[in-house]
């Protein structure tokens, strides 16, 4: 990759808008899966009775068990969310700007 | 049917003389049954055999596709994501998270359900922040990402350091579990000998093979993982009636801790510790994002697209999976505990089972669908050892042929030819020493394994590759100085750490009382890294800031990346 083709990238507009929109997309979902998972430890750290309390009186199944597999099943949700907009925006864009780079 | 059960008392014969002389030594009067030879799995035998001569085909048909660097190291860049999603989840479902959450399941209940969302929740952040840009920057190791614009000599070396001790002690517990595990399966099969068998085959597999053979025993693996998981899933679950309620309201009756199991978030018996808690969640999270021999994946895959694809592929099939064995576990407090036939000694305790603690998905395959399920489950798994093994063995040994020889004795100056030599000499040495240290850690406590890989991986390997793309002030001078503070700090505080300190060494109480040093070795390696790149006022640590511009193009465009071999 030439000097000339870096600063040409740097100079177009869409190579900008490109890291601001993925950068904001990534530290976005970055940030909900680390709150909700955060949510979760901090719950097990100091509210275990919140968790391990019974989903109905008469279950033995504790609240924190759908909250852990609901974790899990959002953190697949969000992988997919991710890769649908990637594909669909930043893969194209990205065609763009390197096409314009080798002009 | 009538052989197994008298395997299975024979074993609890043996068992039984040895707990009984361990426990109770002076109590010599108890009559036991003489070790009868017990009779051989065949069924686990010939499954097993017949995968090893299925993925020997495999290793053939690679290596006469080997001929590149880059065939070695990365399959050629052709694997696809759908492929290298499934090789991602073969790579993270090891036997210890397949067996061990399995365990932890069915002997603490609830508290498994903590291991199995922290290894969950590390993938979208890798998807979110690494892979892409892995595979943009990278040739065949996380070390080029990290010491992309970096002095290589130093930020290789450090990288190589953190990589070469995580893969070892992921090794270690890999070898021990497969000794074990077959060994109690086909007792004809001594310790040593299992693991002699393990050593070998990897070592065929990754030298002539390389990675394409390594991502397609992992593939394979994988699709027999999940299966076999599944059906002893669906199994628990007709079992129950298919109600949740009925499950775990029946494990509750049977678990001798009763109502414990769903309402302790410790190991049971364990005091509540909400340091240690946060501790255990950062480690698990972000230790999954330092694995060297997952990240080694990304370099795999033709581009970033499918790169990217992989994580989500990987991360459903790990979720899916993680969600079985949490059925699965609490299947065999339901129907292997208590039960005669897989506990050493009922009138003890009900939970201890034959063959040690890593046993009840095993037997629940047993109890489920007889000789022949076990059979299948026993060569899954000790497929899954190898699989992983091998993938550990090919990350080990890119680090030191790509890493070290290469760029930091050559300093990049040798041929291609010269750089795989060193590398399948490093396979064969890494799979000697593999034997070695399985044999040597036999006897040994190794439950400071995961603690130990887990923390490395997440307080050296993942901020320095993260600060290395993402912030422009890093200079070589901060990825090192926080990439050692990572690596020793680790490990001096698990040395002196409850588990090592108290349990393995003996020392009294721990100095350090946290098993997980995440917490704070984690933030000083921030800090360090930061503070030691602020100050650096070199001209080198100026060019290095300056080269971000051109990382980051490469990073955010894949312009410039290694392209897929065409071959």
């Amino acid at each position: 990759m030439s000097e000339l083709s870096v600063s040409k990238i740097q100079n177009n507009p869409k190579y900008h808008d490109l890291v601001k929109q993925r950068d904001a997309l990534a530290w976005i979902l970055s940030a909900i899966v680390c709150v909700m998972y955060l949510g979760f430890i901090l719950m097990i750290a100091f509210a275990p009775d919140f968790l391990t309390q019974p989903v109905s009186s008469n279950s033995v199944i504790p609240v924190g068990m759908p909250i852990g597999v609901g974790v899990i099943l959002v953190s697949c949700i969000l992988t997919a969310v991710y890769v649908r907009r990637a594909n669909s925006t930043f893969d194209p864009l990205t065609d763009e700007i390197i096409q314009e780079s080798l002009k | 049917m009538r052989t197994l059960k008298t395997a299975f008392l024979a074993t609890l014969a043996s068992a039984t003389l040895l707990i009984t002389r361990l426990a109770d030594a002076a109590d010599a009067a108890i009559p036991v049954a003489p070790p009868v030879e017990p009779p051989i799995n065949w069924h686990a035998v010939v499954m097993f055999t017949v995968f090893v001569a299925i993925t020997l085909i495999i290793t053939y048909w690679a290596a006469k596709r080997t001929k590149t660097a880059t065939d070695f190291y990365a399959a050629g860049r052709g694997i696809t994501g759908l492929q290298n999603g499934m090789a991602i989840a073969g790579d993270y479902m090891s036997a210890a998270s397949f067996l061990g959450i399995a365990a932890l399941v069915y002997m603490n209940g609830f508290y498994g359900l903590i291991f199995s969302v922290g290894w969950l929740v590390g993938w979208p952040i890798i998807l979110f922040l690494i892979a892409e840009r892995l595979r943009n920057l990278g040739k065949y190791t996380y070390a080029d990402v990290a010491s992309f614009r970096l002095q290589q000599g130093p930020v290789r070396t450090m990288a190589a350091i953190g990589s070469l001790i995580v893969v070892i002690w992921y090794l270690i517990g890999q070898a021990v579990g497969a000794g074990q595990l077959l060994h109690t399966l086909v007792p004809q099969i001594s310790y040593r000998q299992s693991i002699v068998i393990v050593g070998t085959l990897i070592i065929i597999y990754v030298t002539f093979g390389g990675m394409k053979a390594t991502t397609w025993v992992q593939i394979i693996k994988a699709g027999l993982l999940l299966g076999g998981a599944t059906l002893m899933a669906i199994g628990v679950m007709a079992h129950e009636g298919f109600s949740f309620e009925k499950l775990f309201s029946d494990a509750v009756a049977i678990h001798p801790k009763h109502m414990e199991i769903m309402k302790s978030v410790v190991p049971i018996g364990a005091k509540a510790n909400p340091i240690e808690s946060i501790s255990l969640g950062l480690t698990l999270m972000f230790g999954t994002a330092g694995l060297p021999h997952i990240l080694m994946r990304f370099f795999t895959v033709t581009d970033a697209k499918a790169a990217r694809k992989s994580v989500l592929y990987g991360t459903c099939f790990i979720g899916y999976f993680y969600i079985l064995t949490f059925i699965i576990g609490f299947g065999a407090i339901v129907l292997v505990a208590n039960n005669p036939e897989y506990v050493t000694d009922v009138t003890k305790s009900i939970l201890a089972l034959k063959g040690g603690g890593s046993m009840p998905a095993v037997y629940l395959s047993h109890a489920l669908g007889g000789d022949l399920f076990l059979g299948f489950i026993a060569a899954v798994a000790f497929a899954t050892i190898l699989a992983v093994v091998s993938g550990l063995t090919l990350a080990g040994a890119s680090a030191l042929s790509h890493d070290i020889y290469a760029n930091v004795i050559k300093k990049g100056k040798s041929t291609e030819a010269q750089e795989v030599l060193v590398s399948k000499l490093c396979v064969v040495g890494l799979g000697i020493l593999a034997v070695l240290l399985g044999i040597a850690f036999e006897k040994q406590n190794v439950a400071y394994i995961v603690a130990l890989t887990f923390s490395i991986a997440a307080c050296a390997n993942f901020p320095i590759l993260v600060l290395s793309v993402f912030w422009r002030g890093l200079t070589t001078r901060g990825a090192v100085l926080g990439g050692y503070t990572g690596i020793f700090g680790s490990i001096g505080l698990l040395i002196i750490g409850p588990t090592v300190w108290t349990k393995v060494l003996g020392n009294g109480p721990a100095i350090f009382p946290y098993d997980f040093p995440t917490f704070v070795v984690l933030p000083a390696v921030l800090i360090v890294a930061y503070l030691a790149s602020v100050t650096d006022h070199s001209e080198s640590g100026k060019k290095e800031r300056a080269a971000f511009d051109a990382q980051e193009v490469r990073s955010e465009t894949g312009l410039g990346a290694e392209a897929a071999a065409t071959h």
